[in-house]
């Protein structure tokens, strides 16, 4: 009896520190990104480009990072909707019979998503080289769009998943066809769509190897798709390298608007994600 | 086509889903303008049946069939019939309402629209008739542009329905299409058939004997893939010729 009693007491204690352990450096992570950052956090940060000087601690800030980023994950986001969405109604709805072929899509699928982003931009910028582009805020789209490809698909496979065949039934009593059926799974899935995106767009915004060769890096606000484009974990990087401690500290501001912007496109999804699950049930 | 010829006629029926022999050596003779009803325990393959008459198993996996279904005399499984003229033909009501992720004026505009009709006066005047038709145009006249998953179960049923004969059926098929719904919807739906059946063929499943005994004026008896009797309600219920049967109506008692 006792030392059942000591073994539980253990392990409780085990877990409550794990828990502990994670949920702290969460804090400590989050805590010393805006204990160092804020002071640094001016208003010049979010609403100008980088002047010059800037990168020795003169005046300017980072909009053509935060436009820059947003550009990219927002343009591989659609890019990538564009090229998944049929796929993942390929998958659910074409393939019928065929469960040998679509289970291997999905595994090559499951294999895409887990390689690492430098990977991708390593064959965006293989694909660049091919047709002579230099690095760009296409670039960096082509690349960031092979990254969140994989992304979408398994989400959205398993957002289809969760429609009722009997809906798809029901379209096609009506004497509906395959695509016009579709159709009506796309509609049922509407709020999955848009967790599928943030979830992409979380996931893009963020990524830096992706974009390391591709997009490049420019203190102007890209005005076309073949001008080089700057990011924010790029941003992020060349700042922190620095030996100025102002430039440093805005390095740590950049990091603070990175994180609260993934950080609201994160609690958004989860949120749509429980609406959506409520909804089915 | 006059009462009392074969709607569909169902001939060496066979179904095997993933290796299982799940319908076996089925021909039975549906008549027009009736109701009739398919019995018989659970997992005996009903719906299976049911699925066959608009070919729903196309969606499905390894489901073979083979045999002939003959829809007014045309072959549903020739590969040279068009699928969606034949499931236009059938109204499909299924055991629980699922209503299209739309408003309740799309959900029975839906089929006319995919089927040609644009105009929006010709679909005013389908949407009303066959909510009239099912007894659920006053009940949501006000809100034909809200959502359709907000009505109740039973009202979602009943546009189902009004879903389905708004595309001009000949044919309703409805699997175990009150399990659902409480005892008042229940009895509209059923009130609905009867009605219904001056112009349309019903196939309809049913656990209920007395559902059958209400609303049908034929019995399909199946048991274990096979048709056992089959004949008028009457004869069925009261003065089954079949051991099987007999066992399984001995519960009713009228
Ligand atoms: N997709 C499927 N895969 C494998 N077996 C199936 C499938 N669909 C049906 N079956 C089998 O076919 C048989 C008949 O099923 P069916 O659904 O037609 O029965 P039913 O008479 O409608 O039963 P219930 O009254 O419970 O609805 C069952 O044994 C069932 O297990
Ligand atoms: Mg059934």
């Amino acid at each position: 009896m006792r030392r059942r009693n000591l073994e539980e007491l253990f392990f409780k204690f085990l877990m409550v520190l794990a828990t502990l352990v994670v949920g702290g450096s969460f804090f400590l992570i989050v805590g010393t990104i805006f204990y160092k950052g804020a002071p640094y956090m001016t208003f010049d940060m979010l609403t100008k480009t980088p002047g010059g000087g800037f990168y020795i601690g003169k005046e300017g800030g980072i909009l053509n990072a935060i436009i820059g980023s947003m550009y990219v994950a927002g343009g591989a986001t659609i890019l990538g909707l564009i090229i998944s969405i049929p796929v993942a109604i390929y998958l659910n709805m074409y393939m019928d019979g065929k469960k040998f072929l679509s289970n291997t899509l999905r595994m090559v699928f499951d294999v895409l998503f887990g390689i690492p982003s430098i990977v991708y931009g390593a064959f965006g910028f293989l694909i660049m080289v091919y047709f002579g582009l230099r690095a760009s805020l296409l670039g960096g789209i082509i690349a960031v769009t092979l990254l969140v490809i994989p992304i979408l698909v398994r989400t959205l496979d398993e957002v289809i998943r969760t429609v009722p065949l009997e809906l798809r039934d029901a379209a096609l009593s009506l004497g509906s066809t395959r695509w016009e059926t579709a159709k009506v799974v796309l509609r049922a899935i509407r709020p999955g769509i848009i967790t599928a995106i943030l979830i992409s767009f979380g996931r893009a915004i963020g990524d830096v190897a992706a974009v390391l060769f591709t997009a490049g890096f420019s203190d102007n606000i890209p005005t076309s798709l073949h001008e080089p484009a700057a990011t924010l974990p790029l941003a992020i990087f060349f700042q922190l390298g620095s030996p100025i401690e102002e430039v440093q500290g805005r390095g740590y501001a950049s990091a603070l608007i990175l994180t609260i912007v993934v950080l609201i496109i994160t609690i958004l999804s989860e949120l749509l994600v429980k609406k959506f699950y409520k909804h089915k049930s | 086509m006059t009462k009392d010829k074969a709607h569909i006629s169902v001939q060496d029926l066979n179904v095997h889903i993933g290796g299982n022999h799940i319908l076996k050596d089925l021909n039975i003779d549906i008549p027009n303008k009736s109701v009739t009803s398919i019995i018989g325990p659970s997992g005996c393959g009903k719906t299976t049946l049911l699925k066959t008459f608009n070919r729903l198993h196309d969606t499905a996996a390894d489901v073979k069939v083979t045999g002939k279904v003959l829809v007014d005399g045309e072959d549903i499984y020739d590969p040279n019939t068009e699928i969606t003229h034949i499931r236009k033909k059938m109204g499909l009501l299924s055991q629980r309402p699922y209503p299209l992720p739309m408003s309740i004026y799309d959900n029975v505009a839906y089929g006319p629209r995919i089927h040609g009709t644009r105009k929006r006066q010709d679909l005013d005047i389908i949407v009303e008739k066959q909510l009239k038709a099912t007894a659920l145009w006053n009940e949501v006249k006000d809100r034909l542009h809200s959502s359709a998953t907000r009505l109740s179960i039973g009202q979602q049923q009943r546009l189902c329905l009004a879903r389905g004969l708004a595309v001009g059926p000949e044919i309703i098929l409805g699997d175990e299409s009150t399990s659902a719904l409480d005892p008042v919807s229940t009895s509209i739906i059923e009130d609905l058939f009867v009605k219904l059946k001056q112009d349309y063929s019903i196939v309809l499943v049913t656990h209920i004997l007395r559902q059958a005994a209400r609303v049908s004026d034929y019995i399909i008896f199946v048991y274990e893939g096979r048709i056992v009797e089959y004949g008028k309600t009457e004869q069925v219920l009261r003065d089954p010729r079949e051991e099987l049967t007999k066992e399984y109506v001995k519960g009713y008692i009228v």
